[in-house]
């Protein structure tokens, strides 16, 4: 499994929902995804891809980790993943 | 209804080891907080901490007394052997049946836990001291000062997070305003400052890196602390009798729960506490002169905390003045309302409003006057503490001056 389908796995986990209708443009409020399930999906991404996301719940907008939209998050997570490697 | 007054007050926090280092160090703006020294800090993201330094067990407590005291038991007993001292209140006859004890924590014995676990979990020993549970479990404090002072009535152990200590001192209030008991030693304590008690609140993703900015446009989350806050509260009538000193009467309480949310704050919720805090001691709003605010420097409390302000006092709210002594000794979790106490003690008593430190910007969700940075002196009769915790349950007490 790529980055792409694990990472929209654990989302749509999250929301409640098939992959197949988790699409990239969507935003987590979209998906209906709230603050404590932005954490936890997070951490399932952190503890999927042995990661640490730099992101702090006082200041989303000023975290370097983009979490704009579905699209984002998996650019995001690629980047970390590719300077982890 | 009888009134209720506070005749003696101790602490242990970052900030002092004592009730005037506490307030000197309030006065003067200073921080408490600074990097954490405990073991594994290496291994956490999160590596401050409001810590409470230069305490040496040993020098207060003996052998047997160390083996059985947790360090939030150790801090409450502390603390309340300079508040007994300061209120020259003995615990004797029918006073010792009708007086009792009731103190706020969250983690309760955190550090003997965690001790513990690493013993059987990572050193994968079998066996453990025999003391673990009578050192752990959360009433430890509660009752160890019962049994040092004698107080044989009421006695129990108030949790609700971040707000515990208010809601223990606000049912010691209400229990000697009743008529149930005459004296109780109430406040709270804290020692969460540990691997896993520090680890744990990481995970959340709320706390500040740097720095508690309540308030501040460039706040970035909240900042533990650890310590305790513990009050004699006295029936009026018998504390003037006696000549006590008395520090401040508590004339008000309320509580109220969110029914919302595990961790986002309601304006709703907070507001119907602070109203209900006015109406139970019988206030006028334009009668309250500072507040001490819950203010965590999360990004979420302090604008909930700041509409909700602005929605009980209306035009009031701006002359007011509202600050958050956090930014100064850290959250102390279940013992934070009672330190925070002690800034309302030195308002009233003292004519002195501690500031919110590390003010840089203003932040237009939380325009209130917010004490930036530097303490002020101010003629004030009334105040409020506020305190709203996770899972939604918020305590706020109403003081008066002495008179």
């Amino acid at each position: 499994m790529n980055v792409r389908e694990k990472v929209i796995e654990i989302i749509a986990e999250q929301a409640v929902l098939d992959p197949s209708d988790v699409k990239p443009e969507h935003t987590l409020e979209d998906l209906g995804i709230d603050s404590l399930g932005l954490v936890e999906s997070i951490f399932a991404i952190e503890e999927a891809f042995d990661i640490s996301v730099p992101f702090n719940a006082n200041a989303p907008e000023e975290s370097e980790f983009d979490i704009s939209s579905v699209e984002a998050i998996i650019c995001a997570v690629t980047g970390l993943v590719s300077q982890q490697a | 209804m009888r009134r209720v007054v506070i005749t003696g007050a101790g602490t242990i926090n970052a900030l002092g080891h004592d009730v005037p280092t506490t307030l000197e160090a309030m006065r003067e703006g200073r921080c408490g907080i600074g990097p954490l020294d405990i073991r594994d800090v290496d291994r956490l993201a999160v590596k401050i901490g409001g810590q409470v330094k230069g305490f040496d067990e040993t020098e207060h407590f003996n052998r047997q007394q160390i083996a059985l005291y947790d360090r939030f038991t150790q801090f409450t007993v502390l603390a309340a052997r300079q508040a007994m001292a300061q209120s020259g209140l003995e615990f004797r006859g029918a006073l010792a049946d009708r007086s009792g004890v009731v103190l706020g924590t969250s983690g309760g014995g955190l550090t003997t836990q965690d001790e513990n676990y690493r013993v059987v979990y990572e050193e994968g020993k079998n066996r453990v001291h025999p003391f673990i549970v009578p050192k752990l479990m959360n009433n430890a404090a509660a009752s160890h000062v019962s049994m040092e002072w004698n107080l044989r009535g009421p006695s129990f152990t108030v949790a609700t997070a971040c707000a515990s200590s208010n809601h223990a001192m606000g049912l010691a209030f209400q229990m000697i305003r009743s008529g149930m008991a005459d004296a109780m030693i109430t406040g709270g304590s804290e020692s969460m400052l540990v691997f896993g008690g520090v680890k744990a609140w990481e995970g959340l993703r709320v706390m500040s890196k740097d720095a508690c900015r309540p308030f501040c446009a460039t706040r970035n989350g909240m900042v533990q602390g650890e310590g305790a806050g513990v009050f004699v509260f006295e029936e009026y009538e018998a504390a003037r009798a006696r000549g006590a000193e008395i520090l401040a009467e508590v004339v008000g309480f309320a509580m109220s729960s969110d029914a919302s949310d595990i961790v986002m704050p309601s304006k709703q919720g907070a507001a119907r506490a602070i109203a209900g805090a006015l109406a139970d001691a019988r206030l006028d709003r334009g009668q309250v002169g500072y507040i001490n605010a819950h203010g965590t420097g999360t990004a979420a409390n302090d604008k909930t905390e700041c509409a909700a302000v602005a929605d009980v006092f209306g035009t009031h709210a701006d002359r007011l003045m509202i600050s958050s002594t956090k930014s100064m000794h850290g959250h102390l979790i279940g013992g934070t309302g009672a330190v925070e106490l002690l800034a309302c003690i030195m308002a009233l008593r003292d004519g002195v409003i501690a500031p919110t430190i590390n003010y840089e910007e203003p932040d237009p969700e939380c325009a209130l006057d917010v004490v930036p940075n530097e303490a002020r002196e101010a003629d004030v009769d009334v105040v409020l503490s506020n305190a709203f915790a996770f899972g939604g349950l918020n305590a706020v007490l109403a003081l008066r001056k002495a008179e």
